[in-house]
């Protein structure tokens, strides 16, 4: 499974790329896996403040819904709208255009995230 | 207890295929192959493989095995004829579903039930209890296989592997050597879809197995996993067992009181109680449920309101891949609202709309 080297990652399978005082938020490729063709996703409004570790959003395959919690404590920026046209997106490219959503970080503190190495050390082989 | 999860017989198949595995009603079973909604669409435009190993194979034979068996289904095997099949019911002293189950007759003293993983081991325990001495119930799980070809190849497929031989009709049973093993081919399934139903010894079966594949590949045929067939039955509106059945649901409320027959002498568990239901109605009725493109797909537990008032709970529910949009069957109280009808369910706190409609959500072929 892919887990690019400049990601945090969640023990819950999201990841978090920072960018100054903002994150970008998705799955993994071993979640978008797991969960197999994505047909549908509820994402939080822009403003929703959130706390980390939190449900923010849904990821419906046809098997099942899938809660997604805050990898980070922050402010929502901006959803990814294109997802509720083309949800495969999670699929195709996770880590790129299958991302959910942005966020205003907290704080830089990243505490219980994992680096790439450690979270593909906790996926089955 | 934990629970012991046995291998497929057709474990090395799906293996090799790549698929990935989860334990399902104490099997390791295959739950996708190459995509849920690409295998979804090879049954509806081509044709699925699934492996029914799980399910339970009981053999009934012996002189008053009819006997036996009348005292004991809700749908009358009698009315069957050699050859023929029809899907019937083990019901509780309260009319509620132990389980549901294909009766096929293969001549006057020899029948074929197919039960649910689930409900194997209880099922043969129940059979064994009214054994007499010229009446035997044998299948152990896990000593057979069994396999789905379903679509609209499926014909095309299996006449290859018949070389000849004329296909069952529907809703029949046929006996055929194949492979030279004993093969049982049923012209069932769980899909909605034209299809046959094929069990054997597990030899002969992994030999099955491999040629259909083979046949198949060029018109199209995926071998398909759980994610599918539940797709797919609930797209054509078939019940599951647990959920949409259960001991506390009769077959009545479930929607399906044409194959549970009191037009017979014949006492069965439940009997009372289901004959009331059919006469002065059920409390509760299973209706289909129809959402909108666009909105979260209606699941199981999700509960079903009309107007403020909750009237019942969604039993299974999918977004549909046919149709685009999400499909459920729901238990409601009586009377019911009629189809067509503006409802709503309720998911994570939040009321989405859905209309009453026919539960068979895909038009017949």
């Amino acid at each position: 499974m892919n887990t690019p080297n400049d990601l945090l990652y969640a023990k819950s399978h999201e990841w978090l790329r920072i960018e100054k005082d903002s994150g970008t938020v998705g799955i993994t490729d071993h979640a978008q896996s797991a969960l197999s063709d994505v047909v549908f996703v509820e994402l939080p409004k822009s403003g929703r403040v959130v706390k980390q570790g939190e449900v923010i959003a849904t990821v419906e395959s046809v098997k099942a819904a899938s809660d997604i919690y805050a990898p980070v404590g922050g402010t929502i920026l901006e959803s990814n709208e294109t997802l509720s046209s083309d949800p495969g997106l999670i699929n195709r490219d996770p880590y790129g255009q299958g991302w959910l959503f942005r966020l205003r970080t907290d704080s830089p503190n990243s505490t219980g995230l994992l680096s790439s190495a450690d979270y593909a050390a906790t996926l089955p082989h | 207890m934990p629970e012991l999860i046995s291998e497929s017989p057709l474990a090395s198949c799906h293996l090799a295929l790549g698929a990935r595995m989860i334990p399902f009603a104490g099997w390791n079973l295959p739950v996708e192959y190459s995509g849920l909604l690409a295998e979804h669409k090879a049954t509806r435009q081509a044709a699925g493989l699934f492996d029914i190993s799980h399910m339970g194979q009981i053999r009934a034979q012996g002189k008053n095995t009819l006997s036996c068996l009348e005292s004991l289904l809700a749908n009358d095997p009698a009315k069957l004829k050699d050859g023929e099949g029809h899907y019937s019911f083990i019901t509780n002293d309260h009319g509620g579903v132990i389980d549901d189950l294909l009766v096929y007759r293969l001549s006057p003293d020899d029948f074929f039930l197919v039960v649910n993983a689930s409900r194997h081991n209880e099922i043969l325990q129940l059979l064994k209890k009214h054994e007499a001495p010229q009446v035997r119930f044998s299948g152990n799980p896990g000593t057979t296989t069994g396999m789905a070809l379903q679509g609209p190849q499926a014909s095309a497929i299996l006449a290859q592997i018949l070389q000849g031989s004329p296909l069952p009709l529907r809703n029949h049973i046929a006996q055929f050597t194949l492979f030279g093993g004993n093969v049982l081919i049923a012209t069932t399934g769980y899909t909605g879809e034209n299809g046959y139903e094929i069990f054997s010894d597990i030899p002969t079966g992994l030999k099955i197995w491999a040629a259909l594949l083979e046949t198949g590949k060029p018109l199209g045929l995926l071998p398909c996993g759980l994610g599918s067939r539940d797709s797919l039955r609930l797209e054509a509106g078939l019940p599951l067992n647990g959920q949409d059945l259960s001991p506390e649901i009769s077959p009545i409320e479930a929607g399906l009181g044409i194959f549970v027959d009191l037009n017979r002498p014949r006492p069965f568990p439940g009997r009372p109680a289901l004959e009331k239901q059919k006469k002065s109605g059920s409390p509760r009725i299973c209706i289909g449920l129809q959402g909108q493109p666009g909105q979260p797909p209606p699941r199981h537990g999700y509960p079903v309101f009309q107007g403020d008032k909750q009237i019942g709970i969604i039993t299974s529910g999918v977004p549909s891949p046919t149709l685009g949009h999400g499909i459920a069957l729901a238990l409601v109280t009586t009377p019911s609202p009629a189809c067509g009808q503006d409802l709503e369910f309720e998911v994570r706190g939040r009321r989405v709309p859905a209309k009453v409609s026919p539960r068979r959500f895909l038009p017949k072929k």
